[in-house]
């Protein structure tokens, strides 16, 4: 049933009495295998995950651009993106694999599409959200098109931008947990390799509270930069 | 495209297999959103209601999104052992945040003006709750609902790989079934999720108020 063990196989036998016994949690073996093991499957995770929330970004603001200035593509995108929300993870990666093949791609993929909906809706919620007087305001006192979008619509729409980043950014740390299952990078694989070696604890544990720690360090770090580029809405 | 080929092949071939297995994980997801639902809807809405725990409802939202699905069923497997319901309670687990949060902002977002009125005309707590309140929210109570059916059903999925039935079972175990079995329960299970969000919206929608003529 389980299957593919990562390079990463818990030391049964010859190790401490922790580890032969797989008590709950061995401090030493978290030492002896933190820069072979967790620390590269960290840094792995930063990388997938960061990938994703990029391009998901930059996808998401193309849509919602379209969708804001013209208003009957917006229904399509909304409903293609929630589609693409509903697909389990899982499935998602094992329909793309015959076409992208067991590579980075194919999780890339799935990891953007799940960005999509959260990202979208609350770009084009918040720039909707604009009240009209302001934005007239801004064009009768001579602002182009494209000012009043720079500089009213989209600082105004900013605080609801941000506020999606930080959903997507930590569901999509939380989702990238399941990579292992296409390819060997990531929190994921040292508990997928836990899991395939007699449910090694320590291992399962520390990558878990690792891949827990990721997204709410990630989450704050949104939160203090949302309250830099926004001082003026009070959290 | 040719495994596509082979995945309908593999669906004509083994239709009872399929569903079996897509009994067993709506036997898995019903248990645990039916758990959740329990567990989760009282409480936000009993909450929503005294306009308290903004804290808390704030706070399991966000920490219910940083727990990744693998993690929360491998903590299940490690503390609860194999079986049913190691996977149950992780799906609980996953299941509660959305609806507990959205069944208390549905409830606290409620017009104050309504819940006055409801109370001047001499309504106790619970009738206010369950006769005024609960009707105004429900659809946002609903969304919740459907956002924690898709977590569930695709986490179910996962389960497998923790001894749990269900499509998930074909999906990790591509030595017995071929890419194209795989394949074939991907869209599957595909097709599950996408069927009960879509029943969940359609729930949605017939409870939303419509827009009465005034006379």
């Amino acid at each position: 049933m389980i299957v593919a063990a990562g390079p990463v196989i818990p030391n049964f036998g010859s190790g401490s009495s922790c580890e032969v016994n797989n008590g709950w949690f061995c401090t030493e073996w978290v030492r002896q295998h933190w820069s072979d093991t967790l620390q590269p499957a960290l840094f792995q995770h930063i990388e997938l995950a960061g990938i994703a929330i990029a391009v998901g970004f930059v996808i998401a603001f193309a849509l919602a651009l379209a969708g804001f200035r013209y208003r009957l593509v917006d229904p399509p995108i909304g409903i293609v993106s929630d589609f693409l929300y509903t697909i389990p993870s899982l499935a998602l990666f094992q329909i793309l694999v015959p076409f992208t093949g067991i590579t980075l791609l194919t999780v890339e993929i799935a990891l953007v599409s799940y960005t999509l909906l959260i990202l979208y809706r609350n770009m084009i919620e918040g720039l909707r959200a604009v009240p009209e007087e302001i934005v007239d305001a801004a064009r009768g006192s001579g602002f182009t098109r494209a000012q009043t979008f720079t500089r009213v619509e989209l600082p105004l729409a900013l605080p609801a931008i941000l506020t999606g980043l930080r959903v997507a950014t930590v569901s999509t740390i939380s989702i990238a947990t399941i990579a292992p299952f296409v390819i060997a990078k990531g929190l994921g694989q040292p508990i997928y390799a836990a899991l395939s070696q007699d449910i090694f604890k320590t291992e399962i544990f520390t990558a878990g509270g690792m891949v827990i720690a990721l997204a709410l360090v990630a989450d704050g770090l949104l939160v203090l930069l949302q309250r830099g580029l926004t001082p003026w809405v009070r959290a | 495209m040719n495994t596509f080929v082979d995945s309908f092949r593999f669906m004509a071939d083994n239709p009872h297999l399929l569903l079996v297995k897509t009994g067993e994980h709506l036997e898995l997801s019903g248990a645990a959103l039916g758990i959740g639902l329990l567990l989760a809807l009282p409480v936000g809405l009993w909450l929503g209601h005294l306009h308290r725990g903004l804290f808390l409802a704030a706070s399991v939202s966000n920490v219910g999104r940083a727990l990744p699905s693998l993690v929360l069923i491998a903590f299940g497997l490690t503390i609860l052992g194999v079986g049913f319901w190691n996977n149950t309670a992780a799906l609980v687990v996953l299941a509660i945040p959305p609806i507990l949060t959205n069944a208390y902002f549905a409830i606290d977002s409620c017009d104050r003006d309504v819940v006055e009125a409801a109370r001047g005309m001499g309504m106790t707590g619970r009738q206010v709750l369950l006769q005024v309140e609960l009707p105004l929210g429900l659809p946002f109570v609903l969304a919740g609902i459907r956002i924690a059916a898709i977590f569930v059903i695709a986490t179910a999925t996962i389960a497998a790989v923790a001894g749990g039935g269900g499509l998930g079972q074909i999906i990790v175990n591509q030595a017995s079934y071929g890419l194209g079995g795989v394949v074939a329960a991907s869209l599957w299970v595909s097709a599950l999720a996408f069927l009960a969000a879509m029943i969940l919206s359609l729930v949605r929608r017939a409870a939303s108020p419509s827009p009465t003529p005034v006379p």
